[in-house]
């Protein structure tokens, strides 16, 4: 295989390496976006939490990032419903949603970021795991393990979110909150308790992708920034409320992300992002005119 | 028979009836001079540039929360990436020193100019959706610039580069006072500006968007077009409040560029000054600015950023309406401040 | 026949798989006084927003005194003579009643005098007996007083056509009629009026026609006498 072609396939194996991460990064935002209508721009704070999360365990106990996910979602989970009970209690319950709701979730992201930034400090941060470091051949094409571990863990958390709304009653209650949640309370659900378990679910998505991030790549504080415009493109670009066309989307990103890198250097993939959220915007899938 | 006492502070300034206009624009002058030539004796007086230095930033946030009001208060839309529009204004002034070497005062509006383009634009790809994805196209667009900043060498990249102070004209004394008074007149501009529409037929139109914008829509309000001007004079503004920064800052790299203390603050100080009232972003950032410049030299830009931060998220969630909106509230149920003022007149 | 003024050609409005109206169409004569019945969920706020342009329709067309506005934003259509009010009413809660009342004045009709703007917008506060109101905020209003409101604010233009949509629900039958009496003096006056409601009593004195809408499609339309015996209206309305 020519040197072109197989430079090629390599950046579009990694993309799809890295789009399995992106998958578990903005299946959060689609569950709380895309489903029940929160903007929770702090999303990324969490991922980035997450990642440092993974790092202190890491460093501190010597637990493996993958540990450090399973012992830390459960625990997001309740901190992303306290969160959503206060945003709830705070806001929309009072209609204030728009502008104040924005600025709070603003300022909750801005929190998270300079905390990190007072704890940690601006240096690269990144973890030891028996997985990183060694390649394994698929083929014609040698593929990193710190990259093909998230991609099979990020997958795999992608299909249990769809599985749990599609079978389990609390997930289908939640789908039918994004649906009519008027109709629900006709039923007796309660759609606010309901929002609440789908938001912790959201946050603890996002921290279990933090700790696969740390995994992939070293991490500083502000790295949540670059993440904004890729969750929301995916979001969007997915159509909003299907968990299939998350990952398609975000299979579509790391892809692209990663021709660019290689073809025109790392520092160039934040642009990529954005351009993805433009062509979102304007090719406008349903869901996104004004209500 | 006199008139009713008003019934605050805010209704007592705006009282002044219309046919004195010409009086009270000349009123405004006079009174503008006066306070420039107060505070710049007050600051001349602490004898330190110190002084003029912190006057400085406390200004350009007055600019800042000013612009981001007229979008944000006025009609709903939240824009995150004032540090993006503040920085075309830097780098705009950076390639205009590196090239034709303009003097400042000519940088400004050309600055204003860039980033109103860029808001504009910005706002054409956007405000047709739902105010949520404005704002998200905006917190991108902060690290899209960020990433051509980066990667333009021209400008210094990821590096940074110098900036060197003209010498200043012998009426301003040191290029610090002359800076601290461009600013203080981009200030009491932009306030003015802000005042102006809030006022016009452009607030008016922007505050029905606000509260529903498709029953604006259906009264006869062109939505789009009144955001797009909402959001171009917006973005313009923050252009010129950076424009000058890299004089007088003198060191320009991206990360001072793309300031995180902008980015919080210009939000922070609207919301907790007041969104509904032009007087809203100037309280915030004078108190707030200056409780920054305060605590600065005592705690870490970090911590006090986590401060900004905490504030902002206390504010929204318990007092919605900022201080003024508080202030407004306690007038209404007639509080015993109001009682005694009054029972004085 | 005149031209009519409004004249809506095969309305088709679909979200996602959802068929909310399939090739609709209506005409408004100058001058007439139009009712448009149906049970609900029949489709026919969806066809008062594609007719004013807050959706955008899937296929049809729709003309405004023989001029296509199916491409106009609702701010031109309001300009051009077109008013509505709001199912639910749909207030500017940080403004005045007063100042809610001038918004259309000075968009819709570009007024710029302020004293003159103000006088008539108290006018038609005064036209419905919210005068008295007019420096509070609309947070404070009933909902009876918002529906007023409401109508207020889309008649103040004196409109060429004005859509009430359901404008007297939760009124007493006095204020029916009230409701009634300022409708019927703003026909006479020159204003072609489409009133979507579900109050029979005030349909039948007020319709000169009657368009009937089930499941997103047209069922009849005439006199108001012939329309209510037709068996399909009657099917629509009391089942098998």
């Amino acid at each position: 295989m020519g040197a072109d072609l197989q430079l090629l396939l390599d950046a579009v194996v990694s993309g799809v390496m890295v789009g399995g991460f992106y998958a578990a990064a903005a299946v959060g935002i689609t569950i709380a976006f895309g489903l029940l209508d929160i903007v929770n721009i702090a999303h990324p704070g969490f991922i980035v939490a997450g990642a440092f999360i993974a790092y202190w365990l890491n460093v501190t106990f010597g637990l493996d990032p993958l540990l450090s996910a399973a012992i830390a979602a459960p625990l997001s989970f309740f901190v992303g419903r306290l969160l959503y009970r206060n945003y709830y209690l705070a806001f929309e319950k009072h209609g204030e949603e728009s502008l104040q709701g924005l600025a709070f979730f603003f300022g909750i992201l801005f929190i998270v970021e300079v905390a990190l930034l007072l704890v940690f400090g601006v240096d690269y941060r990144f973890v030891e795991a028996p997985y990183i470091g060694p390649t394994v051949s698929l083929g014609s094409v040698t593929v990193a393990t710190r990259l093909l571990v998230p991609l099979l863990v990020g997958l795999s958390v992608v299909a249990a979110i769809q599985v749990y709304l599609k079978y389990t009653f609390v997930g289908r209650t939640i789908l039918a909150v994004s649906q009519d949640p008027g109709a629900l309370r006709l039923v007796g659900g309660d759609p606010v308790w309901t929002k609440e378990i789908a938001f912790g679910l959201s946050i603890a998505t996002a921290v279990i992708a933090g700790c696969l991030l740390i995994i992939i790549q070293a991490v500083e504080p502000s790295i949540g920034r670059e993440y904004i415009g890729r969750v929301f493109a995916i979001c969007v670009l997915g159509g909003m409320m299907s968990l299939t066309g998350t990952v398609v989307a975000s299979m579509i990103l790391g892809i692209a992300e990663s021709i660019t890198t290689i073809y025109f250097g790392p520092s160039w993939a934040p642009a990529v992002s954005f351009g993805f959220l433009l062509i979102a915007l304007t090719v406008r899938p349903s869901g996104i005119f004004s209500r | 028979m006199t008139a009713p006492l008003p019934r605050n502070v805010l209704q007592a300034a705006e009282a002044i009836p219309a046919g004195s206009r010409a009086a009270r624009l000349a009123g405004i002058i006079l009174a503008g001079l006066v306070l420039v030539g107060l505070t710049v004796g007050l600051l001349d007086w602490t004898g330190t540039d110190y002084a003029y230095l912190a006057a400085y930033t406390v200004l350009q946030f007055v600019v800042l929360a000013t612009a981001w009001n007229i979008l944000g208060g006025y009609a709903g839309y939240v824009n995150f990436g004032t540090a993006a529009f503040f920085a075309i204004g830097c780098y705009t002034t950076v390639v205009i020193y590196k090239t034709i070497q303009l003097p400042l005062l000519l940088a400004i509006p050309i600055g204003g100019l860039m980033a109103g383009i860029v808001g504009f634009g910005t706002g054409y790809l956007t405000l047709r959706l739902r105010g949520v994805f404005f704002s998200i196209a905006t917190l991108a667009l902060a690290v899209l610039l960020q990433t051509l900043v980066v990667n333009w060498t021209f400008v210094g990249g990821a590096r940074g580069v110098y900036v060197l102070r003209p010498e200043a004209l012998s009426i301003f004394g040191s290029y610090t006072r002359f800076l601290f008074i461009v600013m203080l007149a981009l200030a009491i501009g932009s306030v003015l500006i802000a005042r102006m529409v809030a006022n016009s037929w452009l607030g008016r139109g922007l505050a029905a968007i606000r509260d529903d914008e498709t029953a604006a829509e259906c009264c006869g309000v062109p939505g789009l077009r009144l955001k797009l001007i909402a959001t171009t004079l917006s973005g313009a503004l923050m252009g010129m409040a950076g424009a000058p920064f890299p004089y007088f800052i003198t060191y320009v790299d991206p990360g001072t560029a793309f300031s995180l203390s902008v980015a919080v603050n210009s939000i922070a100080m609207p919301l907790i000054g007041g969104t509904g009232h032009w007087i809203g972003p100037v309280l915030g950032a004078l108190l707030l600015g200056s409780v920054q410049q305060v605590i600065t030299v005592t705690v870490s830009s970090a911590l006090n950023l986590m401060i900004v931060g905490i504030l902002l998220v206390v504010f929204v969630a318990v007092a919605p309406n900022g201080i003024v909106g508080a202030w407004k509230r306690l007038s209404e149920r007639g509080s015993w401040i109001h009682r005694l003022l009054r029972r004085r007149a | 026949m005149d031209t009519p003024i409004v004249a809506a050609t095969g309305i088709t409005k679909r979200f996602g798989g959802f068929t909310a109206l399939n090739e609709v169409d209506l005409s408004l004569q100058p001058r007439e006084r139009l009712a448009l019945i149906g049970p609900n969920g029949s489709g026919k706020s969806t066809f008062v927003n594609c007719l004013s342009g807050v959706l955008a329709c899937d296929a049809g067309s729709t003309l405004f005194e023989g001029r296509d506005i199916s491409r106009m934003a609702p701010w031109q259509r309001a300009r051009l003579g077109m008013a509505r009010s709001f199912q639910i009413p749909r207030p500017f809660r940080g403004m005045t009643i007063r100042e809610n009342i001038e918004v259309p004045l000075m968009f819709a009709l570009h007024h710029t005098d302020r004293a003159r703007v103000r006088s008539l917008a108290e006018a038609a506060l005064a036209q419905v007996g919210l005068l008295e109101r007019s420096n509070s905020s609309p947070r404070g209003l009933s909902q009876v007083e918002l529906r007023k409101l409401e109508l207020a604010r889309a008649l103040v233009t004196k409109p060429k056509v004005l859509i009430a949509d359901e404008s007297m629900a939760g009124l007493s039958e006095p204020e029916v009629d009230e409701i009634l009496e300022v409708l019927f003096r703003l026909n006479e006056g020159g204003i072609s009026i489409i009133l979507i409601e579900h109050i029979m009593r005030a349909v039948m004195r007020f319709a000169e026609r009657v368009v009937v809408l089930v499941s997103g499609a047209k069922i009849a339309d005439g006199a108001p006498g012939e329309v209510m015996s037709h068996p399909e209206v009657v099917k629509a309305y009391l089942g098998e």
